[in-house]
């Protein structure tokens, strides 16, 4: 079954790689050779050729094959995602290129043959490199701070806000006018043209 | 006069804060294996491949346990250093090879001097991700018992070798 599955994998790969052969890398490399036997074509000709090259490389790095069982390899690339590259501490065992990301991946891929769950895999390596190469960091005394912290922030700046708006509420109370203030504000009023004093 | 003062100790607070995390080495991850069993090995020594040697031949001594290769770029800075303390015989030092060719590992200790009692080779870097190793050169203090006591991950310079490693040696020797 599982010599069947890469066979079909690979199969649809090179499927793909043909595909693109045809439908893209042919018609683009006969449109770049008329365009060079034409001078006034030359240099978008070679323009498109130089793209061409750079944008058909990438194209060949990505997806290879690295193993004889894509099954097997998911799930070690599931597991190095949750993984943290010691190296490149910013990056998981799966995006890593460093050697050490290489070598635990190929640890990894070793247990996981040998028929060791995802659980004690983690074991094995949080008691040679500690739990920091956990990409998530879990939830211990030691990363409260980080976990909980916002929540904190949160809340001390919901109580700073709504201590500032009981202090404000305060400061605007509606205060009457005095009998003379209502005097001075009705002689005002009187000086504006049209307009009738209530 | 609140107005002001808030905020100058909120940005004394946050200065406080990034000069703490400018002392920080994020390169340096806490081990798990201080106070633990140094884990076992047994590998080919480098001079004489025919030959084994296994961290269990080091129980009833204290010994340093130095992860060097000839690619590593560090480990040629900390070189002259490790012939100091080789000469000066506090600590036996050793040294585990990692992922390097035999022949460069020997011409490199031809051509720069070789502090170590023995080399042993871990070609693969298995026994290397048993200690942990994720970056050359690191250092092992490792007591009678064969526990680990202190690591130093990066080269261990005159300051560490003379307020942490000689001072732990002196205390583990008693």
């Amino acid at each position: 079954m599982k010599p069947a599955v890469a066979e079909f994998a690979r199969h649809k790969q090179r499927n793909a790689k043909q595909n693109r052969l045809r439908n893209f890398a042919l018609p683009l490399m006969v449109f770049v050779l008329r365009g060079l036997m034409n001078p006034k074509m030359k240099r978008t000709a070679l323009l498109l050729a130089i793209f061409s090259c750079l944008s058909f490389s990438s194209v060949a790095k990505e997806a290879q094959p690295s193993a004889a069982d894509p099954v097997l390899e998911e799930r070690v690339m599931k597991l190095s995602k949750e993984l943290r590259c010691l190296v490149c501490q910013n990056e998981t065992l799966a995006d890593s290129r460093a050697d050490l990301a290489e070598d635990l991946r190929g640890q990894i891929r070793e247990q996981m043959k040998a028929g060791k769950s995802d659980k004690e895999i983690i074991a094995y390596l949080t008691d040679r490199y500690g739990k920091f190469i956990l990409y998530n960091p879990p939830v211990d005394p030691t990363t409260y701070l980080l976990w909980f912290g916002p929540f904190i922030l949160l809340l001390a700046g919901l109580a700073l806000l709504f201590r500032y708006l009981k202090q404000r509420k305060e400061l605007i109370t509606e205060q009457p006018l005095s009998a003379d203030e209502h005097r001075r504000a009705e002689a005002l009023l009187k000086t504006i043209p049209g307009k009738k004093v209530a | 006069m609140t107005r002001f003062v808030i905020p100058l100790v909120l940005f004394i607070a946050l200065v406080v804060f990034l000069a703490i995390g400018l002392r920080h080495d994020p390169h340096e991850v806490p081990s798990p294996l201080i106070n633990k069993p140094a884990p076992a090995f047994q590998l080919a020594q480098l001079r004489e491949p025919s030959k084994r040697f296994s961290a269990e031949e080091m129980r009833g001594k204290v010994w340093l346990l130095n992860v060097w290769a000839s690619w590593c770029i560090t480990c040629r800075d900390e070189h002259p250093l490790l012939l100091e303390y080789a000469r000066s015989k506090a600590v036996p030092i050793y040294g585990l090879n990692y992922k390097d060719k035999r022949e460069d590992a020997l011409s490199w200790l031809g051509e720069l001097g070789d502090p170590y009692v023995l080399s042993v080779s871990d070609l693969d870097g298995r026994v290397g991700i048993d200690y942990g190793v994720y970056g050359a050169p690191e250092t092992y203090l490792i007591d009678r018992n064969g526990v680990i006591r202190f690591k130093q991950v990066g080269p261990v310079t005159p300051d560490i070798w003379e307020q942490k490693i000689l001072p732990l040696a002196k205390e583990l020797n008693k």
